[in-house]
């Protein structure tokens, strides 16, 4: 079987029966392309890297397990995550860094300090450099992963998934449990936060006029 | 259509990039971001975010676990 780099994966069913049939290639391509997303979203619910990692192998222990009785009710990519995520929420409930999904709402939306200015003027809103310098590309990397880890845990889980990771909303829905529209508020209010950060640092690195 | 003030508008701004919403509402959505330039500035200001988002290294397993895996998988199906 071919190299799977810088391509997608086949669809479910083949990877479904090369795990089954115990091809390494394929479960090798499974750790490469998902456990970067997978350890970023342990993070969410974990303290440590180092629990993070924990919960990412026990994951994939798990899932060496359980393929033999994968009923494919999901694609294969939201149920290996559905497992990340029940493993690392028993593992954050150990290290008491519980999750209320219900109580989704309590995470506040920051103030939004954007709006037309009084006089009615639109330069309340200044336009931002397009990051071209590796420098300046570093830092707002930089800055980006400082935002991540400030955000309200179930905002930081969805806005990984989504626009860190790439995942579409319908599988993040499925992943977490949860309805679009509470998936699109989280996403909000995580991105809305981020850009208000990210707007604080282009203002305070603006070069004077 | 609906009309939106810039306040309403910011609050669509995910749906919008999502296509989730009604033809009325995304009617709006849009001839408010034509005629408004602070708007228009702050969608390319969420995007931009997005992409900034999308632009974080990715993280790797450590050799060891990914070793311990890989044996795991083989003695499952020596
Ligand atoms: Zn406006």
């Amino acid at each position: 079987m071919g190299s799977f780099e810088g391509g997608g994966l086949p669809p479910d069913d083949i990877v479904v029966s090369a795990l089954r049939a115990g091809d390494e290639e394929m479960f090798a391509a499974l750790l490469d392309t998902w456990s970067r997303g997978m350890l970023r979203v342990a993070r969410s619910y974990v303290s440590t890297d180092h629990s993070a990692e924990e919960v990412v192998q026990d994951t994939w222990l798990a899932v060496i397990d359980g393929i033999g009785a994968f009923e494919a009710r999901s694609s294969i990519k939201t149920w290996v995550y559905r497992i990340l995520v029940n493993t690392a929420k028993k593992r954050g409930v150990r290290e008491s860094r519980t999750l209320p999904w219900s109580a989704f709402e309590r995470d506040g939306a920051p103030p939004r300090e954007f709006g037309p200015s009084p006089d009615g003027r639109v330069g309340a809103v200044a336009a931002w450099p397009t990051p071209e310098g590796e420098a300046l590309a570093a830092e707002v990397r930089a800055l980006i992963a400082e935002a991540l880890g400030r955000l309200p845990p179930r905002q930081r889980v969805v806005i990984s998934l989504r626009d860190v990771e790439g995942c579409t909303s319908e599988e993040v829905c499925e992943i977490l449990e949860i309805s679009p529209a509470n998936q699109r508020v989280l996403l909000h209010r995580a991105r809305t936060a981020v850009r208000g950060w990210l707007a604080g640092y282009y203002e305070a690195v603006k070069q004077p006029e | 259509m609906k009309r939106f003030t810039c306040d309403e508008l910011a609050e669509q701004l995910t749906a919008y990039l999502d296509d989730a919403l009604d033809q009325p509402t995304r009617a709006g959505v849009r001839a408010h971001l034509s005629g408004c330039e602070g708007c228009a500035r702050f969608l390319d200001q969420f995007r931009a975010t997005v992409r900034a988002l999308g632009d974080q290294p990715p993280e790797k397993l450590s050799a060891p676990v990914r070793d311990r895996l890989m044996s795991a998988f083989r003695e499952r199906h020596p």
